[in-house]
């Protein structure tokens, strides 16, 4: 099936999968080989395939099919690796080729790509549109008793399994909060001016930490605009293989956004954020596209990463003691190497103690949809980050990273854990907005 | 060879995903972490018990089937690399730590257990093992007493074969042998846990260690000198040695692998200096804080550009981990990475230096040097493309060249890494005859079929 010469492992550049020297020094950062101790689930033996399949060696089967969708993409072995070796590009390249020459291809599975990943979230409006409607049924207590009943184990292809990761929908989105008084909310006398992609999920069931996000930016001098017509980033597209359709939903942004008049495009979502500054690289050969996309790429920031760029003010508010643990979200640590941004952020925050959270860096086990595809260890892994956590006596735990938070949330209440999960730029907009109580300095919850 | 009647037999006591026969599985398991030596395996076995371990070597022993044992796959010398149509033998799921027993000073494991896990166990209970090769957060403790792995405290603290007080190995007809115990001393026959200590898998599978710990040392401190040149770095190792201080640690590193390193850790090392050594002195404080004076004073005499001590100890470990990643890192510089393992009395260690660049100038092909140079050991690294036939013959050349002239020095041509296939070239000339012949006497006293890791290090 393979050779209609065309093999995006061959066309990859070479001498990203020659950078591997197989000296085995990422394999005990890597969860999946840690859970099995089989060469064929370590990158060094992911690697090896892939390049045994670019050099012909290897004929790409299901086999291989099924080992790419079984890595988190985690990218704790690209940390680790001495040789500097782009595992994020080679991952894509890879599961991109499964889906070329459609090596998984089933009924339910193909279903499912077309329409979650092809259409709903292509455009946010429809996923809001849909998500307006699971609203109504987390709220009507139908979600209740569909779970009491049995009911859910009627839907389709098993989907009712999916049901209680999913996040409950926030009472208002992005847009709703924040169009009405972010211009008066915005400072007068900028020193920044900024835009806040505001994501897809995020969008529908964390609009809060956006509006925190935007409150924060606000304390730090930065004028914030939330363009109108932005997008799914795409990251979910891009790490199932669904290249084209990654490569639309960066154009769309790219649409949406003023990029040449903004002083960085800030993200608060460390996968998001992270695909979003390799636009560059999924549009270069787009002459279109291209020159755009790589202005873009280089002015899209972490949250945390453009607060300690630009120097973060300290609140003043007097704040209650608390307690809190850092998970790391595997894309802002081993993805965009922000690992101390997010610790200032949460130190920055009055009388807020780190307490030291053991394997703060090991995968959750969300990994995008991991958690759908891989259910058993995605869950194991989910199991030994609650255990830690329970562990730090924590009243919460802190987390930049919408996969994560979802997967922590599920994770409290499997454990049945007195434990929130936050966002650590939430903690930070609480102590902003404790400064000057009912002020409007920032842009808030109603 | 049959393979589908081994591998039926085999899966008569090995779970399927204990016995792995598939296209991928076998070409990830066809290397280790040598460069250019690869070659798939009939199928990869993971037992998880000596049990399993025996039988198997039962079966392959009457088959005549190769079996070749395998740790991480991280030697650098080609020893795990399986042979044709025989079977790897991965070892990594036997990983327990069996006991830590701290009135006697040791510590009881599976060979699957990674270095690192000794390292900590022992760390907890306030004892010390020293032995830390780079690969230390990876590599198991039967691939270190295989290869008997160096580290980077080797100058005072010794390799793991100073370390292993007994084993018990499988041998190649499935007979279990116990040798050596937790006694500090035994003379009840030959020593024969030594001829396991080294032979790179290939007089019996090692199913369990008895490992002696010692005390933590109460103190240390970690200097960073910095040189001009080279060989005035390589005149201080050999000016420390000469006036009687032992430092745990005194590594090496040159330009380029500074560079590197510098690139994967971030940690600011400085990249405008030809030479960078990393000492280390532990111990009691008083003593501690006198021999790091005298050494900086000797490191400055030595024509030092700088001396700086670690500020703290997380630093002093940040300054260990990036050395650790020295070989790995300058794959950054070149798809292919060739590394030696030359080894020198520690007095010729200037001339070593200065040959090997001129060697590599000669041939004209890229070099990092890097090495334990308290116990004499570097490790040139030369830098290429394999798929580059005509660059290749020049690393050929170049690499023959280093050998022969370390033997001439009194040297030796492997110091850790081991013979493996990689070296097994140069081993007579090593050896001489005698030498030679009595390894292989060794080798069918143990193995008489030679099933075991066949045409490892001779023929
Ligand atoms: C980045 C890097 C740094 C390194 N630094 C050092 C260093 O500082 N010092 C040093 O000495 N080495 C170093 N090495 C080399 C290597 O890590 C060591 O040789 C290590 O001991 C190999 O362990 P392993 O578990 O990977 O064994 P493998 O490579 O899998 O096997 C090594 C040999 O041991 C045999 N073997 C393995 N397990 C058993 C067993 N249970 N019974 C019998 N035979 C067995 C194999 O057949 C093979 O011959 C380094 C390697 C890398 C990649
Ligand atoms: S990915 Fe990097 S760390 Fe892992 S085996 Fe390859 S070179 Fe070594
Ligand atoms: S991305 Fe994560 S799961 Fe995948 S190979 Fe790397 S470390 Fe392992």
């Amino acid at each position: 099936m393979s050779d209609d010469g065309l093999n995006l492992l061959r066309d990859l550049d070479y001498s990203i999968l020659q950078q591997c020297m197989h000296c085995g020094m990422c394999l005990p950062t890597c969860p999946t080989y840690d859970a099995t101790l089989n060469e064929r689930s370590s990158p060094r033996g992911r690697i090896a395939l892939m390049r045994a399949i670019a050099d012909g060696e290897l004929e790409a089967g299901v086999t291989f099919a099924e080992e790419m969708y079984f890595c988190l993409g985690c990218l704790a072995c690209q940390t680790a690796c001495p040789a500097g070796v782009d595992y994020a590009a080679l991952f894509e390249s890879a599961r991109a080729e499964v889906e070329r020459q459609g090596l998984l291809d089933g009924t339910v599975r193909n279903f499912v790509r077309r329409w979650i990943l092809g259409w709903l979230f292509a455009k946010q409006t429809r996923l809001r549109a849909v998500a307006r409607l699971l609203r109504a049924f987390q709220r009507s207590g139908l979600q209740t008793l569909a779970r009491h009943s049995g009911l859910l184990r009627l839907l389709p292809f098993g989907l009712g399994n999916l049901e209680p990761l999913a996040p409950q929908i926030s009472p208002r989105f992005t847009d709703q909060l924040y169009r009405r008084d972010l211009q008066q909310a915005n400072p007068p006398a900028p020193r920044y001016r900024v835009a806040l992609l505001a994501g897809c999920v995020q969008d529908i069931s964390f609009a809060e930490v956006n509006a925190d996000t935007i409150c924060v930016l606000q304390h730090n001098g930065c004028q914030v605009l939330l363009p109108d017509g932005q997008a799914c980033c795409g990251s979910l597209h891009a790490h199932n293989g669904a290249v084209e359709q990654a490569q639309q939903q960066a154009r769309l942004n790219i649409d949406a956004f003023d990029t040449e008049n903004l002083d960085a495009i800030v993200v608060n979502a460390g996968g998001c954020g992270l695909h979003c500054k390799h636009y560059d690289r999924l549009l270069a050969d787009d002459p279109a596209y291209a020159k755009r996309a790589a202005v873009w790429s280089a002015k899209v920031k972490d949250v945390h990463e453009w607060l300690a760029d630009i120097g973060l003010r300290q609140p003043r508010a007097a704040m209650p003691p608390q307690q809190v643990a850092y998970h790391e979200s595997c894309h802002l640590k081993h993805g965009q190497r922000a690992s101390a941004a997010p610790r200032e952020v949460l130190q920055a925050v009055p009388n807020l103690q780190l307490v030291p959270l053991a394997e703060a860096d090991w995968c959750c086990g969300s990994a995008g949809i991991y958690n759908i595809t891989q259910p058993e260890l995605s869950m194991q892994l989910l199991d030994r980050k609650m255990a830690h956590v329970c562990a730090t006596g924590a009243t919460a735990v802190a987390t930049g990273n919408t996969g994560c938070a979802i997967q922590l949330q599920y994770g409290v209440r499997r454990a049945q854990a007195a434990v929130d999960v936050i966002h650590p730029v939430s903690l930070l907009a609480a102590a902003y907005r404790a400064e000057n109580q009912g002020g409007t300095q920032c842009s808030t919850l109603a | 060879m049959d393979h589908a009647a081994l591998i039926s037999d085999l899966g008569t006591f090995l779970r399927p995903d204990q016995l792995l026969t598939s296209d991928e599985d076998c070409s990830v398991y066809a290397f280790d972490g040598t460069a250019l030596l690869h070659q798939r395996p009939a199928c990869v076995a993971l037992p998880e018990s000596r049990e399993e371990i025996s039988q198997l070597l039962v079966l392959c022993n009457q088959r005549g089937v190769p079996v070749v044992p395998r740790g991480s796959g991280t030697g650098l010398a080609g020893g795990s690399v399986p042979s044709q149509g025989g079977v790897a033998l991965c070892l990594v799921r036997l990983n327990q730590i069996l006991e830590l027993d701290s009135a006697n000073l040791v510590i009881v494991v599976q060979p699957g257990v990674l270095t690192q896990q000794i390292a900590d166990a022992a760390q907890a209970a306030g004892l010390f093992y020293p032995p830390d090769p780079g690969s230390i957060k990876i590599s198991t403790i039967g691939g270190n007493v295989a290869n008997n792995s160096g580290g980077l405290r080797g100058l005072k603290y010794g390799v793991t074969r100073d370390y292993v007080m007994g084993l018990e190995v499988v041998l190649a007809d499935g007979q279990v042998l116990e040798t050596g115990n937790k006694c500090v001393k035994d003379v009840a026959g030959f020593t024969l846990k030594d001829l396991f200590i080294g032979s790179e898998g290939m007089l019996g599978v090692i199913t369990k260690i008895t490992l002696k710990l010692v005390p933590a040392p109460a103190s240390k401190k970690t200097l960073l000198g910095l040189y001009d040149e080279m060989t005035q770095a390589a005149a201080t190792v050999s000016a420390i040695i000469a006036q009687k201080i032992i430092p745990c640690t005194l590594e090496f590193l040159d330009r380029t692998t500074i560079e590197c390193v510098e690139a994967h850790a971030g940690i600011g090392l400085p990249t405008d200096c030809e030479a960078v050594l990393l000492m280390e002195v532990d111990g009691h404080p008083a003593q501690v804080a006198e021999q790091a004076a005298q050494i900086e004073a000797i490191a400055r005499e030595g024509g030092a550009r700088s001396v700086r001590l670690a500020a703290s100890d997380a630093e002093a470990q940040q300054l260990a981990a990036a050395r650790r990643t020295a070989f790995s890192a300058l794959a950054r510089l070149a798809p292919t990475v060739v590394l030696e393992d030359v080894t020198v009395p520690r007095s010729e260690l200037a001339a070593m230096v200065a040959y090997v660049q001129e060697v590599g100038q000669r041939h004209q092909v890229q070099v990092g040097t890097f090495g334990h140079f308290g116990d004499g050991n570097l490790h040139p690294t030369f830098l290429c493309d394999e798929r580059d036939t005509e660059e290749m013959a020049r690393v050929e050349k170049a690499m023959a060249e280093v050998f022969d002239h370390a033997v001439e020095l009194g040297g030796t041509i492997t110091g850790e890494h081991g013979v493996g296939l990689a070296k097994k070239p140069y081993l007579p000339g090593q050896l001489g005859p005698v030498g030679l012949e009595i390894l292989k006497r060794v080798k069918t006293a143990f193995d008489p079929k030679g099933i075991l890791n066949p045409g490892n290090m001779f023929d």
